[in-house]
């Protein structure tokens, strides 16, 4: 079964920070000595409460009683999971520490430099076969800057992470410095499910349920998706790719016909936009294949699929440890072999450009 | 899968000058819209009290503009430029303009009304809120239902206050020339909340269904993604506001709880349900055991109790994709709708893909209405 997944790149799997001490050993004596004095403890997410089911596969989980940790607590455990037992060839690494629940913009680029630094020094230098996001304080676009322009020369890095729901859309022109950095260094723009929690989950307030916030997370790809074409993003900065990292994937093609359709009566509105948007997405427009939202129904998914009308948009992801699927299930039923290795291999070599020439197949 | 002939259009209009042809299908059109001629029109069915205060301070949304909107529309008031009354006044405000140029020229057999505007509905002034709903039921009663059958209002409620809401119902639902109850999907809070429970309970009890038109004042932005810049962003995010209230109509127990209950989702389009009911499913599947009071999947409440108006129909390059859509749906499930005298209009004959069959075509534009609004 492992030789089917030889080869492949893995573009969402999480590290695990343990600990506010692992990032206090990435500080400056000002900002340790602060996590001290002001009793900080951790930026955790409620994007992924620890004990709910889909934030740990259960075989993922420590288990005392067998002396087991967890999977994702450090790189070489993530690794006998992940690239020696299924022979891929890279997981990129997302952390997904919570630096976007800072308010303080100062603070939060602090923890993102710790972060960036942890996964370089914890995970990239342990094993040669990750990959990583740089994680950026977007409360702030020039600190955002400066981080990627601190990380880049480290081509490790291939992409830059974001979440999908913070302060604004992320296709606003005050994000454009952080995208034209990204473009400058071919790093591709990562968005990735949760929150900053800076505006509520859902269009009309906070729902009751966890399920209904995880629900709501691919309600936010819609809106930054409308973003980043509305505003001429991909007008602006031409070599740019945006990755949306698990959102579900199968809103996409209902959401561009509909939002194709009002560009067509309202694109006075936009006069940059000079194609329908659904060619926008085909060029510059990528998602993470966990979790797919489909009944496991192969003819089902095939329909699905589709609606994509490409070959090219879908990147095999694992997203790690989240339980997105049970044993090695790592891809939705009824891909066939042709369409499998492009999501494999050939779609995220195209989507990043850092991976180039460092691919072992 | 096969294609069937595209669908000659059935309409033998003389361009509204009455008369329609024998054999023609018995349209029912989920989503017209009503509106004053100005707010004038209003005032008989308001208190002094009432009419004095909105003289005095106006209305006050949760989007901070007093007149206009802060995402202005691609055209004036976002009507078609053929629906202004030459007598003056608001598209959708001449009774005799719609019926020559909707109800006859279309053969529209029902027509059911959701007012939007200067309603009450979203008013933060939650007292003012319910003064204006009542009066806007008053008012479409007067100047549309009464002289028109074929038309059926939508009963406004002052939806951030759930009591009150109730109230109006009481007040109006046994009246037969209401046929749906009528909400926005940008509420406050997500409308599974409990707070909205009485507008069910009381909706269902007078066997009326929720309508839930897109648009209305949350204050928050259409995702928790932060506020678009364009309206083209808030045009499409309008099928995301309908994810939200069938994500919460379901999850928060509603139709558990109100098992007779109907709902419609007006103009947000339907194509996004299929693949927000296989996502439910599968989180579903994996945290049940937060919402126990849950007894089946997401996607069996939302085949049993959600209803799709069809404009403004969602056209993919391959047409399959959205037959696709419409399959997984239930053709019973769909119903037509018009949007009058809006600018995104949809024509009964002619806003269907072809490899629509003339039976899907006929239960989508004549049939499934009857089973949900309250028609009769």
């Amino acid at each position: 079964m492992s030789a089917d997944w030889k080869g492949a790149i893995d573009c969402d799997a999480h590290p695990h920070v343990p600990n506010i001490d692992a990032l206090k050993r990435h500080m400056n004596d000002y900002w340790s000595e602060t996590v001290d004095v002001r009793g900080i403890t951790a930026f955790d997410s409620v994007a992924y409460p620890p004990n709910a089911p889909i934030t740990m596969r259960p075989d993922w989980r420590a288990d005392k009683s067998r002396g087991r940790a967890r999977a994702d607590s450090d790189a070489g455990r993530a690794a006998a999971a992940l690239m020696d037992r299924h022979g891929f060839a890279h997981s990129i690494l997302n952390c997904l520490y919570a630096v976007q629940l800072i308010r303080d913009e100062h603070m939060a680029a602090a923890f993102c430099r710790a972060v960036n630094d942890w996964v370089s020094a914890e995970w990239l230098d342990r094993d040669p076969r990750y990959r990583a996001s740089i994680v950026l304080p977007l409360q702030n676009p020039e600190l955002a800057v400066e981080e990627i322009e601190r990380c880049a020369s480290d081509k490790r890095f291939v992409q830059v992470l974001a979440l999908a729901m913070g302060e604004h859309p992320l296709g606003k022109s005050h994000f454009w410095p952080v995208w034209k950095a990204a473009e400058k260094h071919g790093l591709a723009i990562g968005i990735h499910a949760g929150s900053s929690y800076h505006h509520a989950t859902t269009g009309s307030g906070w729902p009751s349920y966890y399920l209904e916030d995880y629900a709501a997370q691919s309600l936010a790809f819609h809106t930054q998706l409308g973003s980043f074409i509305a505003e001429g993003v991909f007008v602006k900065f031409p070599k740019l790719k945006l990755v949306l990292i698990e959102s579900g994937v199968t809103w996409i093609g209902p959401y561009l016909w509909r939002l194709s359709k009002f560009w067509r009566g309202v694109r006075l509105e936009v006069p940059w936009i000079d194609r329908s948007p659904i060619e926008f997405v085909r060029d510059h427009v990528r998602l993470t294949i966990q979790p797919f939202d489909a009944p496991a129904s192969g003819e089902t998914v095939g329909r699905l699929m589709d609606q994509l009308q490409s070959d090219q948009m879908l990147l095999f992801a694992s997203d790690f440890p989240h339980w997105q699927f049970d044993n090695d299930d790592m891809l939705p039923v009824g891909i066939d072999a042709t369409l499998r290795k492009k999501i494999l291999i050939d779609n995220p070599l195209a989507t990043y450009p850092r991976l180039g020439g460092s691919h072992a197949a | 899968m096969p294609l069937d002939d595209p669908m000659g259009p059935a309409i033998t209009t003389d361009n509204g000058k009455g008369s329609a042809a024998p054999n023609r299908l018995a349209v029912i059109d989920g989503d017209i819209h009503p509106a004053v001629r100005s707010m004038a029109d209003f005032k008989p069915y308001l208190s002094k009290r009432w009419w004095d205060h909105y003289e005095t301070y106006g209305m006050r949304r949760k989007h901070g503009s007093a007149n206009g909107e802060p995402y202005p529309k691609s055209a004036p008031l976002a009507c078609r430029r053929d629906a202004w009354p030459e007598e003056g006044g608001r598209p959708g405000s001449s009774l005799r303009l719609m019926q020559e140029q909707h109800l006859d020229a279309y053969g529209i057999e029902a027509g059911i009304l959701g007012p939007l505007g200067n309603t009450g509905q979203g008013e933060m002034n939650l007292e003012l809120s319910a003064a204006m709903c009542s009066a806007t039921n008053d008012w479409q009663r007067d100047t549309f239902t009464r002289p028109e059958k074929r038309l059926k209002a939508g009963l406004v409620v002052p939806y951030e206050d759930g009591v009150a809401s109730a109230k109006e119902i009481e007040r109006c639902g046994g009246d037969t020339d209401f046929g749906q109850v009528f909400l926005l999907t940008r509420s406050a809070e997500p409308l599974g909340n409990r707070r909205y429970w009485p507008i069910y309970e009381a909706a269902e009890r007078y066997n009326l269904p929720i309508g839930f038109h897109v648009f209305g004042t949350s204050g928050h932005p259409v995702s928790g993604a932060g506020w678009p810049s364009y309206y083209i962003e808030e045009g499409a995010g309008h099928s995301t506001s309908c994810q939200t209230v069938v994500t919460s109509l379901v999850i928060e127990g509603v139709f558990e709880h109100f098992p007779k209950l109907k709902v419609v989702m007006i103009e947000g389009g339907f194509a996004w349900a299929p693949a927000l009911a296989f996502r439910l499913d599968k989180i579903f599947e994996r945290m049940r055991n937060e919402v126990p009071h849950l007894k089946r999947r997401p996607s069996e409440y939302i085949r049993d109790h959600v209803y799709f108006t069809t404009q403004p129909m969602e056209e993919p390059d391959d047409r399959r994709h959205v037959l696709d859509i419409m399959s997984w749906i239930g053709w019973d499930k769909l119903l037509f709708a018009s949007d009058y005298p809006h600018w995104d209009f949809d024509d009964p004959f002619r806003a269907f893909p072809a490899g629509v069959t003339t039976e899907q075509h006929r239960r989508i534009c004549a049939e499934n209405g009857k089973s949900v609004f309250r028609l009769n």
